[in-house]
């Protein structure tokens, strides 16, 4: 099992840098769906026996990570009619190299960091360099949907950190920050559904009228 | 089961007002709002008389901290109700269901926030506070609040994922040690914490939830989103939200101060009230728009807040002494503004002057208002920034008290400028007096009634609950 989640681990990296790389939005939609995915299958492949609480958070994980969300925000783009490129602020050459700057920065720092010596090697590493290249997916992307795709990307590098802590999370709270966060991208995409309509574009370099 | 009952009852009545097809139009069920605002204060009131035990196994229980910012929110949503009452009969929101609805599933969310010992629960809680807010922030439906909206949004977003990092690294501190996450047992257990994980777990949370509280440099969604929302909401965010955010940061420099690493969080706390009190400085002055105004003078006490804490000592009860005289403050002047907006359609300096001719009562308030948020006396706000500089004086950092009188002033000329330019002067042309509703105006002036009682006499309970907390933070009493 320990085998298995260090090669689903890699994956995730695999997909953010798909992620980062990718210029058209659909595939960046069906990137985060696959890594939704993978993260649902962490908890059951890293507990140690197979608990109803780690079948119930995957189950959770998938419904809401690798289908709730992506089939959201893929109804958002035909809905809104979006174009479908993804006009990066920097190139993606630019941003798989940051990426991978990132990914060099995450295993430093998990390195230094003291951890359990029984847990997942590659689980804090990995989750910490998805938070930054969500960060990065955050902050060099020009529409507000691949925006939410990047907070995402960050989200879902805090859950991979807190799966070091499944035994002392409860599943209600668990249950707590999956809800919120599915509300949270629900309330996202009505409003991006709005800014396509008020100002005939996704591109958040737009929303500039309020300034001192 | 009190605490169960004052969480539970707003959300039971969000779910209802958002969900039955009973509430369904334009129409904003006023009578419930008002209804369930007084039964929750006078729950609130009862735990002031008689403590509740802790419900959910230790998840929820009122201490002198939590107790602090539930009964602020209650009183400011008891306030904000009342006056939804007349706001709505001038200018009434397209949905009356999402505008009552989002309402009361703020108040849910703050009294979780406020009451949860479960630092997990916290942060469900704060998150679903931003969540509720949000469509509010959106109410008008224009280019403008959508812009403001989307920063808001995506900024508190990121900043409370940041928080939830930081609340698992508080569990890895932990590793194991009673039970996960519980604040009694991360107290008790606070010398066996893993020290860098704690320091770790600190800085997180301090970046994530002074996102939501809006302490510079994180502060940039505030001035477009309070200048953006209905007033009304303006005055829950600035007097109830941000001290739940607040509360978010205290707790975890309960856990810090009980871990002996004061010294480590001290400096952080300064440095980020210095740099919020320089940017407010910056900004306040030229401001155009009353509501950015204040949303900048609002940047201003969230750092005037961390600072105090940082100080430590007596500074830790002008802490909280000034969340209360704050959140107090804030919702009477972003009432008041609202007046001004329903009468003028407008906050802004350049739509707006002689309102003294043509909005009397608000007019004094508003200005009333400005000596008091600016901190002069004999407002409560006078007593809690001169007991956070009597901590700097007195804890050997004559340096940040200097820093801190000179923002002060420059922050009060620059709000006077813009304050006294749209209230003094001849209205434009053609304005005639406008009448003022009383439900209107009762609001900003009993909770004005009450900054000034504070800052004549602080009651005896008050007090001791303020001191409590402020022993609890590491810090004393006056």
């Amino acid at each position: 099992m320990q085998n298995t989640a260090q090669v689903v681990l890699l994956l995730v990296v695999l997909t953010d840098l798909a992620i980062l790389g990718t210029s058209r939005l659909s595939s960046c939609i069906r990137g985060l769906a696959t890594q939704g995915l993978l993260l649902g299958l962490l908890p059951v492949l890293i507990a140690p026996q197979l608990s109803v609480h780690a079948v119930s958070l995957a189950v959770g994980t998938v419904a809401v990570k690798a289908v709730a969300l992506p089939w959201f925000l893929a109804w958002a783009i035909r809905e809104a009619a979006v174009r479908r490129e993804v006009e990066p602020l920097i190139g993606f050459i630019a941003s798989q190299l940051l990426g991978a700057l990132a990914l060099a920065l995450a295993f430093a720092i998990a390195s230094r960091l003291p951890l359990p010596a029984a847990q997942q090697p590659l689980l804090v590493p990995v989750s910490l360099a998805t938070l930054m290249i969500g960060f990065i997916v955050l902050t060099t992307r020009r529409k507000a949907l691949t925006q939410v795709v990047g907070y995402l990307i960050l989200e879902n590098g805090v859950y991979l950190f807190g799966l070091t802590q499944t035994e002392s999370v409860p599943f209600l709270i668990e249950l707590g920050v999956l809800l919120d966060i599915f509300v949270g991208v629900f309330i996202m995409g009505i409003v991006v559904f709005h800014i396509n309509r008020e100002f005939d574009s996704l591109d958040a370099t737009r929303l500039t009228e309020l300034t001192d | 089961m009190r605490l169960l009952v004052l969480c539970a009852v707003p959300l039971v009545t969000a779910l209802i007002v958002l969900g039955a097809p009973a509430f369904r139009g334009r129409r904003v069920p006023v009578g419930l709002l008002v209804t369930v605002a007084a039964a929750h204060l006078a729950l609130v009131a009862s735990l002031w008389t008689v403590p509740a035990p802790p419900a959910l196994g230790g998840w929820l229980a009122a201490d002198s901290l939590g107790l602090t910012v539930l009964t602020l929110t209650s009183v400011l949503f008891l306030v904000t109700a009342i006056y939804i009452v007349g706001h709505v009969r001038l200018d009434a929101p397209r949905s009356g269901r999402l505008f009552a609805g989002c309402l009361l599933a703020f108040l849910a969310a703050a009294s979780v926030v406020s009451l949860a010992h479960h630092l997990a629960m916290l942060w469900v809680g704060m998150e679903a506070t931003t969540l509720s807010v949000a469509p509010l922030v959106f109410l008008r439906r224009d280019r403008r609040s959508l812009e403001a909206t989307w920063k808001y949004l995506v900024v508190s977003s990121v900043g409370i994922a940041l928080a939830l990092l930081g609340t698992f690294f508080l569990a890895s501190a932990q590793g194991g040690l009673g039970h996960p996450l519980l604040l009694p047992d991360l107290i008790a257990d606070a010398h066996e914490l893993h020290p860098a994980w704690l320091r770790a777990a600190f800085l997180f949370l301090l970046v994530g939830f002074g996102t939501k509280m809006g302490l510079a440099p994180m502060h940039t969604w505030k001035p477009d989103t309070y200048g953006e929302a209905p007033s009304l909401v303006g005055g829950l965010m600035a007097g109830a939200l941000t001290s739940c955010a607040f509360l978010g940061i205290a707790r975890v420099t309960e856990v810090v101060a009980a871990a002996g690493l004061g010294s480590f969080a001290q400096p952080v706390l300064i440095a980020f009230g210095l740099v919020s009190l320089l940017v407010a400085a910056t900004f306040i002055i030229g401001q155009g728009d009353v509501k950015r105004l204040l949303a900048y003078s609002s940047v201003e006490h969230m750092g005037l807040l961390v600072l105090g804490l940082g100080l430590g000592g007596v500074g830790t009860y002008g802490s909280m002494l000034h969340l209360v005289n704050n959140g107090l403050a804030k919702g009477w002047v972003f009432l008041v503004t609202g007046n001004i907006v329903l009468a003028t359609g407008s906050a802004t300096a350049v739509r707006n002057r002689g309102l003294v001719r043509t909005v009397p009562a608000s007019a004094v308030l508003l200005v009333l208002g400005l000596f008091a948020v600016t901190g002069s006396p004999p407002f409560g706000l006078f007593t809690s920034e001169f007991t956070i500089l009597r901590a700097a004086i007195d804890g050997g950092h004559p340096w940040i008290a200097a820093l801190l009188l000179l923002t002060l002033a420059i922050i009060f000329v620059g709000m006077a400028a813009l304050i006294l330019r749209v209230t003094l002067g001849e209205p434009p042309a053609g304005t005639g007096p406008v009448r003022e509703s009383p439900w209107l105006v009762a609001g900003p002036v009993a909770l004005a009634a009450v900054v000034l009682l504070l800052g004549v006499y602080i009651p005896g309970p008050l007090q001791d609950v303020l001191t409590r907390a402020a022993v609890a933070l590491g810090g004393r009493g006056p």
